[in-house]
């Protein structure tokens, strides 16, 4: 079969990040190729600069084999190349008809013909077995429609390449196998789809061939007959880990958190979070792993008040943390170092000092009468600055002034020095360099070994073998399992990560050794 | 009879008062659709008043007053998106600088072309047009058919704007850049040319009104004429839920209250007319606070666009 | 990581440009480079009408500082400045659009000469306090609705504020021609009875129009100051108004803040329409204002919401007011000119505001490219 699409030695570089390096990419008329890879594997940077919202820095792309060059999203939309981002691009006001026509020039000069468009779309429609009324208002429309609203935008405007990002984390199983239905009569039409998707099942059911990316490179393609899923799981998370730091034992261990059948509801009926139970002891770090978007920041918004739980229960100590105000649960011994240190975490354009003092200004040691004592915030501030080693020229610097490295130090240092017996950590080192990460890790070793109880969320496996006593995966809102860092493969947890379990599926054990070898051929020569 | 006379003066005024509020409500719906929220109306209008004055005692024609007005209007117009698309200024502060402006700039003017003497010169105003047959027909004709052309103007173009915004290619670019100014750049359309677009011609037409006030509402110019009318065109808009017939309605209604209060106050009734003319500013709060969380204003009415 | 590194050391280590003090100071000179522009643009103007531009700025220097009087006049005019520049730029530390000043400061007036003629038999200083306190409160209630109808339905306190500016207008328009306000014998319509003299606001300057007012002024810069900066309720405010999100995961009740933001604005620029009545008009009249509530936005703009800023904003544009007359009689210059150069200096200040932003950003983008090489 013909190659449709061809990426050569992409190349893509950001400012002080490799997104991509030497990626090769080839795609075949009438095919499903998956893309598969953890997060920051640089899977979106891949499909970003296929769809011309960037611009690769080196490398080629070929369409029926010419050498094509573009810099918008129309440029490669006239190459036939369309993309249905994860977050949709609709209007909600308007209709499906009005939708798909946004910035056509085909449908009369003056006049729009919505007439002869409307009965377009409902041909294409009933072609590839979609349900679409086009002039239903979009806002009205069921997330799986949406989707598919999305997808005749782009047929419509003469894609032939379809890129779906995890088209499937929106839908319920239903809308699934409708989609895969739809997928199917696409591609026995000569359409080729690019499917972005984590879920190992889904990969497996859909896909023709499947190309792995792992750290910004192409670690290989292989044709989905060849591998199953114990493969995928292995080729995904890839390396092994070394647990080289060392922990003290566990000396006080009751339960400080203990999570009972959290569950949550979002829009299209679909479960944010489906009977959630854990328990976080006191002296452990309890991490949480998964791909992004599988329910870890609905659970942690939960735990910290800024969220209303479906059902369920959640109780600190002997304090029902679903039914208490962020403030309450804050003030009463639990930490939180958010996701995001420069939307949530800090206020960038207030001082060191100020921000130092976010979680506690409220409280008398900081002044009494509702007026700020400036003598205490500044000896506080001072003093964190200094015992964390914050580089700064001093308390008055404004938060947008430093490093992320030094302001995630502050929000560590603010965080800690609370002395919590909860500490909440979500993604404490995204986008850190190595010096940086590694102080975190210690400063979060240290909380543990101290008696404080850790929920630690990151999509960093790394991170999470390295730190975690216990390691809950979730896939869809739910828990899939808690294993034992020790005791458990890279395999195992990728395998969870990826909708299934251990005993689902049988691995034997020259899977293993077979996966091994290739990993350690390809290790890229620093 | 004689009380169905005073019915069709009574349209016949309403219609011509609302006119002024109608074409600046109409310029301020092109500009919103586009995701621009505009509060100058009312500075750009009393530029416009002055201009048209202007140009038509300069020109001996009105006609050329209205284009000096819709010139000035396109200035203005100008000055705004280059401050809030191109730099992308805060639009409600740069709105009031312009309304600042244009009381300042409007008063020195005049004052510097006409002096302060108490003579008012005479110019060329619009006189109403009686159309033939429709404007014989009794009743009727009174009420509807024997207006000035930018009356005819104004109400002709409701369905002119109607049908731009909803039915063309180039209205449906202009509502999505209004909506989702990304998602618009994703499909080729550019979102910064569409608004400039939007904020010119929509300022002309604001100026159109301001025009009709000082050369057909009244025959010359006076500081302040424009006396709030930018600020209920911006409460005639919400009011109409940002589509021209419901601003055509909103006008209409609105200016029936303060034609009902001159009427109340030549028969010195009790009601004091202050009552009705605050009636559309408290309308419109409260139409603000009803329908605030059912998302009738486009969704990024107001935010400046950054690409990439 | 230890190691101590000797202050001075650190601090030339660090970026210098983008020290706090720097920020500050860029910022400064952003305001200053506006006003020039915009008087250089009005200088232009004037000459435009073939007036010498040098002639009509020091008639307008004279007529705002060159006497006692004169003096006494600026005062008398950058008083209620004072307030509606707070009252903007409090809304705006806590992310808030207030465009409502000039209604606030005619309720705030409302209540106070209702309180000013009504209230007898009171020594003068509670009288007065008595006045200040029901103006505030005035002020402050009008305010509250949009800010009541923000945090209740989502209205947009922009809008609801500019409609409110007009239904006060018109408010204190029928109380004084027809309403419960005019003057008992009717004669004259259009005013209320003078307040009672136990109510007048003294005299700062003997033998000028100057009043206590500005001191008023000058104690509500100190609170503004006192509240936003030093105390734990302004903290919250402020950060609210940098970044909501942060402040929800502080635990701050934002929505409360907001009410009490709209109160607290709206009462200080009730105080405005207070100082009025009672140190300058003796007595409500209908449009007693000339636009001091708009005024307050270009106020609060060029001081960059900062407690000296305002005090500068608005000496500047009281002298303009108070300048304005002279030099409409000396050079025949309008002083609605003074509206043109007002307008110039907004657009001059945010232009140059986005114009440092935009160059910030395009700086950031080359640093971090010139790091990549």
């Amino acid at each position: 079969m013909a190659n449709v699409l061809e990426m050569k030695n992409i190349y893509k570089i950001f400012p002080g990040v490799v997104a991509n390096a030497d990626v090769n990419l080839e795609v075949r008329k009438g095919e499903v190729h998956t893309l598969l890879g953890e997060n920051g594997a640089g899977k979106s940077t891949l499909m970003n600069c296929l769809c011309g919202l960037y611009r690769p820095t080196s490398g080629d792309i070929y369409i029926d084999g010419k050498q094509v060059e573009f810099s918008s999203a129309k440029g490669a939309m006239a190459m036939g190349i369309g993309m249905v981002h994860q977050h949709f691009m609709l209007i909600p006001t308007m209709t499906v008809t009005e939708n798909i026509l946004i910035g056509s020039k085909d449908y009369g000069a003056i006049r729009l013909d919505l007439k002869t468009a409307a009965n377009k779309i409902a041909a294409l429609a009933e072609q590839y077995h979609m349900n679409i009324d086009p002039n239903a208002k979009v806002g009205d429309l069921s997330v799986g429609a949406r989707q598919r609203v999305e997808i005749i935008k782009a047929l419509f405007r003469g894609a032939r390449i379809l890129i779906l990002d995890e088209p499937t984390a929106v839908l319920t199983p239903q809308e699934t196998a409708e989609l895969f239905l739809m997928i199917r009569s696409l591609t026995k039409n000569g359409f080729s789809v690019l499917f972005i998707s984590h879920k190992l099942n889904e990969v497996k059911e859909i896909s023709d061939r499947v190309t792995v990316l792992r750290q910004g490179r192409t670690f290989g393609t292989y044709d989905i007959g060849e591998c199953d899923a114990c493969d995928l799981a292995r080729l995904m998370v890839g390396r092994d880990i070394n647990f080289t730091i060392e922990r003290k034992e566990q000396g006080d261990t009751r339960g400080i958190l203990t999570i009972e059948n959290l569950s949550l509801d979002c829009e299209g009926g679909k479960k944010t979070l489906d009977e959630v139970s854990l328990t976080v002891h006191a002296g452990e770090i309890l991490g949480i792993a998964g791909v992004d978007g599988n329910g870890q920041s609905e659970l942690v918004e939960c735990l910290t008040g800024l969220r209303k739980a479906g059902s369920g229960k959640a109780s600190f100590r002997n304090m029902d943390l679903l039914s208490s105000s962020t403030r309450t649960i804050m003030s009463n011994g639990v930490s939180h170092i958010p996701q995001d240190r420069q939307k949530t975490g800090l206020v960038m354009q207030m001082t060191l000092a100020e921000n130092i003092i976010l979680q506690d200004y409220y409280r008398p040691a900081f002044g009494k009468g509702g007026m700020i004592s400036r003598r205490s915030v500044e000896e506080y501030s001072d003093r964190l600055i200094h015992d964390f080693g914050v580089k700064t020229p001093g308390r008055e610097e404004l938060a947008q002034n430093l490093s992320g490295g030094n302001q995630q130090k502050v929000i560590i240092a603010r965080e800690i020095s609370r002395k919590p017996e909860l500490l909440i950590a979500m993604h404490p080192t995204r986008g850190l360099d190595v010096g940086a990460i590694e102080y975190i890790h210690k400063k979060i070793m240290e909380e543990r070994d101290a008696g404080t109880g850790v929920l630690l969320v990151s999509t960093e496996i790394e991170e999470i073998m390295k730190l975690s006593d216990r390691v809950a995966v979730m896939y869809e809102g739910r828990v899939m399992g808690i294993v034992r860092p020790a005791e458990t493969t890279v395999q195992e947890l990728g395998l969870m990560m990826g909708g299934m379990r251990q005993g689902d599926v049988n691995c034997r054990a020259d899977q293993q050794a077979v996966a091994d070898e290739i990993l350690q051929n390809d290790i890229p020569a620093e | 009879m004689d009380f169905l006379n005073t019915l069709a003066g009574w349209i016949a005024t309403d219609l011509r008062l609302a006119t002024p509020l109608l074409l600046a409500g109409l310029g301020l719906v092109i500009m919103n659709r586009a995701g621009i929220l505009n509060i100058g109306a009312e500075g750009t209008m009393l530029i416009a008043t002055l201009m048209a004055v202007v140009g038509s005692y300069y020109s001996g024609s009105v006609w050329i007053g209205m284009l000096f007005a819709m010139v000035s209007g396109a200035l203005v117009g100008f000055l705004f998106s280059l401050l809030t698309v191109t730099l992308r200024a805060n639009q409600v502060v740069v709105g009031a600088a312009i309304n600042i402006l244009g009381s300042g700039l409007s008063a020195t003017l005049f004052r510097i072309l006409f002096g302060v003497s108490s003579n008012v010169p005479l110019i060329d105003v619009f006189q109403p047009l009686n159309i033939p047959i429709l404007g014989d027909i009794p009743f009727f004709g009174t009420a509807f058919f024997q207006q000035m052309p930018v009356v005819y103007i104004a109400f002709l173009m409701v369905p002119m704007v109607s049908y731009y915004l909803f039915r063309t290619q180039s209205g449906l670019n202009l509502r999505a850049v209004g909506e989702n100014p990304k998602a618009a750049d994703t499909l080729g359309i550019s979102v910064y040319r569409t608004q400039y677009a939007a904020i010119v011609i929509g300022s002309m037409i604001i100026a159109m009104g301001g025009a009709f006030m000082s050369t057909g509402l009244t025959k010359f110019f006076s500081e302040e004429m424009v006396s709030g009318r930018g600020f209920i065109a911006l409460a005639a808009v919400i009011f109409g839920r940002y589509k021209p017939r419901g601003v055509m309605f909103a006008a209409i209604v609105f200016m029936a209250g303060t034609v009902t209060a001159n009427t109340l106050l030549a028969s010195s009734s009790q009601i004091p007319y202050q009552f009705l003319t605050m009636l559309p500013y408290i309308l419109t709060v409260i139409v603000l606070a009803t329908f605030a969380r059912s998302a009738i204003a486009p969704a990024s009415l107001g935010k400046p666009y950054k690409r990439g | 990581m230890k190691r101590q590194i000797p202050s001075q050391a650190r601090r030339a280590l660090s970026p210098a440009p983008n020290s706090k003090g720097a920020d500050i100071l860029r910022q400064m000179l952003v305001s200053v480079s506006a006003i020039v522009i915009a008087l250089l643009l009005g200088m232009g103007l004037i000459s435009l009408m073939k007036i010498s531009p040098v002639k009509a700025f020091s008639a307008l220097i004279e007529g705002a500082f060159s006497s006692k009087n004169a003096l006494s006049e600026t005062l008398v005019k950058l008083t209620p400045l004072l307030f509606t520049g707070i009252s903007y730029a409090l809304a705006s530390r806590c992310g808030l659009t207030n465009l409502g000043m000039e209604g606030q400061m005619y309720i705030g007036a409302l209540f106070s000469s209702y309180v000013g003629i009504n209230v007898s038999g009171l020594p003068p200083i509670l009288h007065v306090l008595l006045c200040i306190a029901a103006g505030f409160v005035g002020g402050g209630l009008w305010c509250l609705i949009a800010g009541a109808l923000k945090v209740w339905f989502g209205a947009s306190e922009i809008i609801v504020t500019v409609m409110l500016n007009t239904v006060a207008i018109y408010l204190i328009e029928f109380m004084v021609t027809s309403g419960p306000m005019l003057e008992p014998p009717g004669t004259v319509t259009g005013q209320s009875s003078p307040i009672l003299d136990s109510a007048r606001l003294a005299t700062l300057i003997p033998g000028t129009r100057s009043h206590w007012g500005f001191i008023l002024g000058l104690i509500c810069i100190f609170l503004f100051w006192l509240f936003l900066w030093k105390s734990k309720k302004g903290y919250e405010v402020r950060v609210s108004g940098y970044n909501l999100q942060a402040a929800a995961y502080s635990g701050i009740d934002t929505k409360k803040n907001i009410l009490l933001v709209t109160f607290l604005a709206g009462g200080v620029a009730g105080l405005a329409g207070v100082s009025e009545v009672l140190g300058v008009q003796g007595r409500l009249y209908a449009l007693f204002s000339p636009g001091y509530g708009f005024d307050g936005i270009a106020v609060a703009l060029i001081g960059m919401n900062s407690p000296i800023g305002i005090i500068v904003g608005a000496l500047l544009f009281g002298a303009f007011r108070a300048g304005g007359n002279r030099m409409q009689m000396r050079a025949q210059v309008p002083d609605a000119i003074v509206s043109v150069i007002q307008a110039f200096v907004i657009i001059a200040v945010v232009a140059s505001q986005m114009l440092l932003e935009i160059w910030n950003e395009h700086r950031l983008k080359k640093q971090q490219e010139s790091k990549e090489a």
